[in-house]
């Protein structure tokens, strides 16, 4: 017994060493490694290892990223991509959280829809595009329908998973209490089901910057992903490269937000508690 | 009964989709949707026969290599990564940006820096679809229980031995679940690349017939592609079941206790 209270405080203090890094601050070694990054892309160009033409120095490529922040198109460009993947992840979110609670809630409805969304889910969202151009053609509409196909998917299964996972005794002590159907929904299934439902939109939140991007890249609907295209047969290299450093800490961007809101959300949830706690 | 129960669950829906399927283009097919019978005759004389050979199974073959070598490289590298504090505080924010990159925007890249053959759409997939496979080895990698790794010091075992009984299988439930999704980017991946710059290919095709208004044709395409996608599912399900079969029954054990 003693030799377990003995180890406790040294096995904390290891536990603080490993979660702060060695000596440095994780912060510092992450920074170096983004220096070490961007010094070997500057390098390889330089030394001619892959030709300039095709790889510009990454000064080059940053220097014209911030003169494209200075540009109303670029704005405009990142705009229209983030309306679309707004509104597609906003409907496929409330397509899928509607369609989840009625499905998930009835274990008949569970069972006689299994096999067909299971059939369903993995058809990949890019086997539309042809169809997307062939309905929309170039309008944002094209993006939409990707994006909402790709994660209406992820964010019905959470949610699936999430009614599924609600506690037999507390439905039961809600019926018993004469819980209306709104209030079992609101009070008991509800709070269940947000964590899952906070994980699906988290992935559909990456998988919408993706289609939406693909969908511009693709068929041409507005946004970077056209820009990026433009700039590639237009053959402006450095701002095709700009463009897609954005478009990554675009998605960078988006990652942290998601993360950030799960966590308010979730706030009062176990796994984020334990988490702080920590 | 119970198991004739069981198959019309599972029949039930399907069979009411393409019942309705079939009574909504009863009079006369619009030019969007063709009929089932129309689409199931095109599906045979369009992709059994030479196109079959010309470019589904080349897409198929680039698909599986891509997906190997994303996996391969992104268990190793994850492994390499991931035993190691400082090389996992040096590498995270730059692998951050990399899996936030959406991976369609690799296709330009890869095209001016590999040319348009083979090659770059294998590097296409591989570039997209090792993100998650590395982020989560390493995550896997990172979150082994620290008991095990003292037992394992305590009981002289290191290198490859450490490596093969105790990291692997520690980590490879959360190494399974990023190659699911290394599965599906995978996927997207190789239809856009061909979608993008290809002379042949299942994607090449598709937007051929989009292009032309062979609109059935089009179809039975998006019904190809839709079926590689289910049938890599149940491939995926079938080998996470083999080998995850010690790690469920664990977690059952645990759940029943």
């Amino acid at each position: 017994m003693s030799a377990i209270t003995s180890t406790a405080p040294a096995e904390a203090r290891q536990a603080k060493r490993r979660k702060s890094g060695s000596k440095f601050p994780n912060g510092f070694w992450g920074l170096i490694g983004i220096v070490t990054f961007l010094g070997i892309w500057e390098l390889v160009p330089a030394l001619g290892i892959v030709e300039a033409a095709y790889l510009p120095p990454a000064s080059e490529v940053l220097m014209t990223l911030f003169a494209d922040l200075a540009l109303t198109a670029f704005w405009v460009a990142v705009g229209e991509t983030m309306l679309a993947w707004f509104i597609g992840l906003a409907a496929a979110v409330l397509l899928a959280l509607v369609l989840g609670l009625v499905i998930g809630m009835s274990s008949f409805l569970r069972r006689a829809t299994n096999s067909t969304i299971e059939f369903l889910r993995p058809i990949p969202s890019v086997a539309l595009i042809p169809l997307a151009v062939l309905l929309f053609g170039t309008k944002i509409e094209s993006s939409l329908m990707l994006i909402i196909y790709a994660c209406f998917w992820q964010v019905l299964i959470q949610v699936l998973y999430g009614v599924a996972d609600v506690d037999n005794v507390a439905m039961q002590t809600a019926r018993s209490y004469g819980f209306s159907q709104i209030q079992r929904i609101r009070d008991v299934i509800f709070p269940t089901m947000l964590p899952y439902l906070m994980t699906g939109i988290r992935l559909g939140a990456a998988v919408a910057l993706i289609l939406a991007i693909t969908a511009e890249l693709i068929i041409g609907a507005p946004g970077l992903g056209k820009e990026i295209q433009l700039a590639q047969s237009g053959g402006a290299i450095a701002g095709m490269y700009a463009l897609i450093v954005a478009t990554g800490l675009l998605g960078v961007a988006i990652n942290l937000c998601m993360r950030i809101i799960e966590k308010r959300v979730l706030s009062w949830h176990a796994s984020v508690r334990g988490e702080n706690a920590a | 009964m119970k198991l004739l129960k069981s198959i019309s669950f599972i029949l039930a829906l399907p069979v009411l989709l393409i019942l309705w399927w079939v009574a909504a283009t009863l009079g006369g097919a619009s030019f969007f949707v063709p009929t089932p019978a129309d689409l199931g005759k095109t599906f045979i004389e369009t992709w059994v026969g030479e196109r079959m050979f010309t470019d589904v199974l080349p897409s198929v073959q680039r698909l599986v290599l891509g997906v190997l070598g994303a996996i391969v490289l992104g268990v190793l590298l994850g492994l390499l990564v991931g035993m190691n504090r400082t090389a996992r505080a040096i590498t995270e924010p730059v692998f951050e940006f990399f899996r936030a990159l959406p991976p369609p925007v690799l296709i330009p890249v890869l095209m001016l820096l590999v040319g348009i053959n083979d090659g770059m759409k294998i590097a296409v997939i591989i570039s997209g679809a090792i993100w998650p496979v590395l982020l989560n080895t390493i995550e896997g990698v990172r979150a082994i229980d620290p008991v095990q790794n003292e037992t394992s010091r305590s009981y002289g075992i290191s290198g490859l031995a450490r490596i093969r009984y105790q990291v692997l299988p520690s980590a490879t439930p959360t190494i399974m679940a990023g190659i699911r999704q290394c599965l599906s980017i995978g996927l997207i991946l190789m239809v856009i690349s061909e979608m993008f710059a290809s002379s042949s290919g299942l994607g090449f095709a598709i937007v051929q017939f989009q292009r032309s208004f062979a609109v059935p044709e089009m179809w039975s395409g998006i019904v190809v592609l839709g079926l590689i996608g289910v049938i890599m599912s149940f491939i995926f399900q079938w080998i996470e079941r083999r080998v995850l079969r010690w790690y469920n029954g664990l977690k059952e054990v645990e759940n029943a206790v």
